[in-house]
């Protein structure tokens, strides 16, 4: 028989399962009864991964299984992100260098590398919650110079990723950048909440890479604070503090 | 304790050897816990000038060896606010601003030893200091002015100026000042400076009434513990209420009537708001279509705030962190020109060393402690 329910799903049902059953048996009577049937449903269907009305209606919630992925979907879902940031520098001095992929590393945090392979397409490495990487091929589906950009991931991608990235310039506060994009959470809504509490949430990360693009274009630089002093033990000098005890 | 001496981390940093620095009222609501995000071991100061000992390669405007003050507001000089003059609006100099984001909407710019919300920048009151955006912030000081003369502008100084400023002080006006620290005592002075006709300080210490009546010749004071504060400032002003008020106290107001109880009893059980007891009044007593101006530090919410009131009489509200870059040139001059002697507010001069004694004391004796200024 053909599993058409996916994990979270089954687990849920065996769960539910053993709250009714235990409530069935406590209840010495019809409803007890008709409970405890319905539990053992549940326990069926948790446990063989197949649900004969699922059959019926000619539905699946388990996702598509991609070989080259490390995650096991859950369910699958698509996430939508979008975010505009207003950048005081020209949209053509903003389009050239985003347009030239190879920069955007620099203050996409997540990403490892990207790489050129011809007029259209480029190689991306990007790093994802838990010490995995994801690799992907992508190619700009559209572009109109100082105006938007537009990509989709290629097959095979780990996150299947599309989206566009748009130029508008303005009267007196130079250009403002909207980036629309939709991506195939690799663990689909579930990993995408539970990313977004680690704070590894790609439309997080789209936020602030784009306060990071600002920065680097209206200031040449990406403010860091960390290597800073503090009186934290991580920082402190012990040699020194022990001198000092000495003398005295 | 022994800390590692900062480094240049971005191009555009230098470090600063501090010669003399400063605690601020609004410290003490780090150091009373009124303010999130801070985190043992973090730095404090914001109120701190002294000699440049290192630049980024991005700097060319500054020299090693040059005697400069830094405004603690931290700023780019090239985003849509630092352009118009809202320099602690500042739209770069914020490397963390997701938690103002969460509380406020939108992030206001860094600022020195002013907690992680603020970026977590380390502070001044140490012997030396990383500032970033050196060619925006620092300003070059003349040799022949002495530290404690030029120390403040680094904040109280601009924010008493700026509260003053907000006022739109017009002939005639009557500004009245609650809080005689030292920002209040800037307020005061600056109100002058711009032509106020009257200026009313009102306070329940004092030696700080005492000092800004000597400082100001036609300064009326207000010991609202001897006096109703409506009443005084009606009969003042003809019956009228004054132009504008400025409200110099901020969120640890103090007080005994109901409200500022209430205020008190809420932080004891950690349902705290911010305390306006001093707020209120000022929406009270301006008259109508007047100005409250608000350079006191409020950090999140109000309760039983009096908004009927600022509503019923058309009242305009400005107030926010001082654009520092915008007066700092300004105000040098006006010392230079003799026209202000900041030093008059200093009470207690001290070492670096004893910073942690000087918190205490600032704390718990306000009356005698009014402004401490230490030397590493």
């Amino acid at each position: 028989m053909e599993k058409n329910i996916n994990d979270t799903e089954r687990i849920v049902s065996i769960a539910a399962a053993g709250a009714l059953i235990g409530f069935g048996i406590k209840r010495r009577d019809t409803l007890g009864f008709v409970l405890g049937l319905a539990g053992g449903l549940l326990a069926y269907r948790g446990a063989t991964g197949h649900s004969h009305v699922y059959q019926a209606a000619g539905i699946s919630t388990r996702p598509s299984p991609n070989p080259r992925s490390p995650y096991k979907g859950w369910f699958s879902g698509k996430a939508h992100v979008t975010h505009s940031i207003t950048i005081n520098r020209s949209v053509s001095d903003l389009y050239h260098f985003w347009r030239n992929f190879e920069n955007l590393p620099v203050f996409m945090k997540h990403l490892e590398s990207v790489s050129s392979i011809d007029e259209t397409r480029s190689h991306w490495k990007s790093k994802a919650p838990m010490g995995y990487t994801v690799e992907w091929d992508a190619e700009v589906t559209s572009e109109i110079e100082n105006k938007r950009i537009g990509w989709r991931s290629l097959e095979g991608a780990d996150i299947a990723n599309s989206g566009v990235v748009e130029f508008l310039p303005t009267e007196d506060r130079g250009t403002i950048l909207k980036v629309v994009m939709t991506y195939e959470a690799p663990a689909g809504r579930l990993g995408s909440l539970a990313a977004k509490l680690f704070g590894e949430e790609p439309g997080q990360q789209v936020a602030e890479d784009l306060r990071r693009f600002k920065s680097l274009m209206e200031t040449d630089s990406i403010m860091k604070v960390e290597g800073q002093p503090s009186g934290r033990a991580a920082d402190a000098l012990p040699v020194i503090i022990a001198a000092r005890d000495i003398v005295h | 304790m022994d800390v590692p001496d900062p480094t240049i981390l971005n191009s555009r940093d230098a470090i600063i050897k501090i010669t003399t620095t400063a605690i601020c009222g609004s410290d003490l609501h780090l150091y009373n816990g009124y303010i999130p995000t801070m985190e043992a071991g973090d730095i404090l100061g914001h109120e701190f000038m002294g000699e440049v000992v290192e630049v980024g390669a991005g700097v060319s405007n500054l020299n090693i060896g040059d005697r400069v003050v830094v405004p603690f507001t931290i700023a780019c000089g090239n985003c849509f606010f630092c352009k118009r003059d809202l320099w602690s609006a500042c739209d770069n100099s914020n490397p963390t601003p997701e938690t103002l984001e969460t509380l406020y909407g939108y992030a206001g710019s860094g600022l020195f030893g002013y907690s992680h919300m603020q970026g977590g920048f380390a502070g001044g009151q140490a012997e030396y200091v990383r500032v970033p955006f050196a060619d925006v912030g620092p300003m070059k000081l003349p040799a022949h002015l002495e530290d404690e003369q030029v120390v403040f502008l680094s904040d109280i100084f601009p924010t008493g100026y700026m509260a003053a400023e907000n006022c739109n002080i017009q002939p005639g006006d009557t500004v009245a000042v609650w809080g005689g620290g030292p920002v209040g005592q800037f307020a005061v002075k600056s109100a002058f400076m711009l032509g106020a006709e009257k200026v009313v300080l009102i306070d329940h210490y004092e030696d700080r009434l005492d000092l800004a009546a000597r400082e100001n010749e036609n300064l009326t004071t207000i010991n609202f513990d001897d006096v109703e504060i409506y009443d005084r400032l009606k009969e003042l002003t003809g019956g009228r209420g004054p132009d504008s008020c400025i409200d110099a106290v901020g969120l640890e107001a103090h007080g005994t009537s109901p409200d500022a109880i209430y205020d008190r009893v809420k932080t004891a059980l950690y349902l705290a708001t911010d305390r306006a007891h001093a707020l209120r009044q000022a929406i009270f007593c301006c008259r109508k279509g007047g100005t409250v101006s608000i350079p006191g530090v409020y950090g999140g919410l109000l309760d039983k705030f009096n908004f009927g009131a600022a509503f019923g009489k058309g009242l305009t509200f400005k107030m926010g962190q001082t654009n520092m870059h915008k007066y700092m040139p300004s105000l040098l001059s006006a010392i230079e020109e003799g026209k202000i002697d900041p030093r008059f507010v200093i009470s207690h001069r001290m070492t670096l060393d004893e910073a942690p004694e000087a918190y205490d004391k600032f704390n718990t004796e306000k009356n005698d402690w009014r402004k401490v200024v230490l030397k590493p």
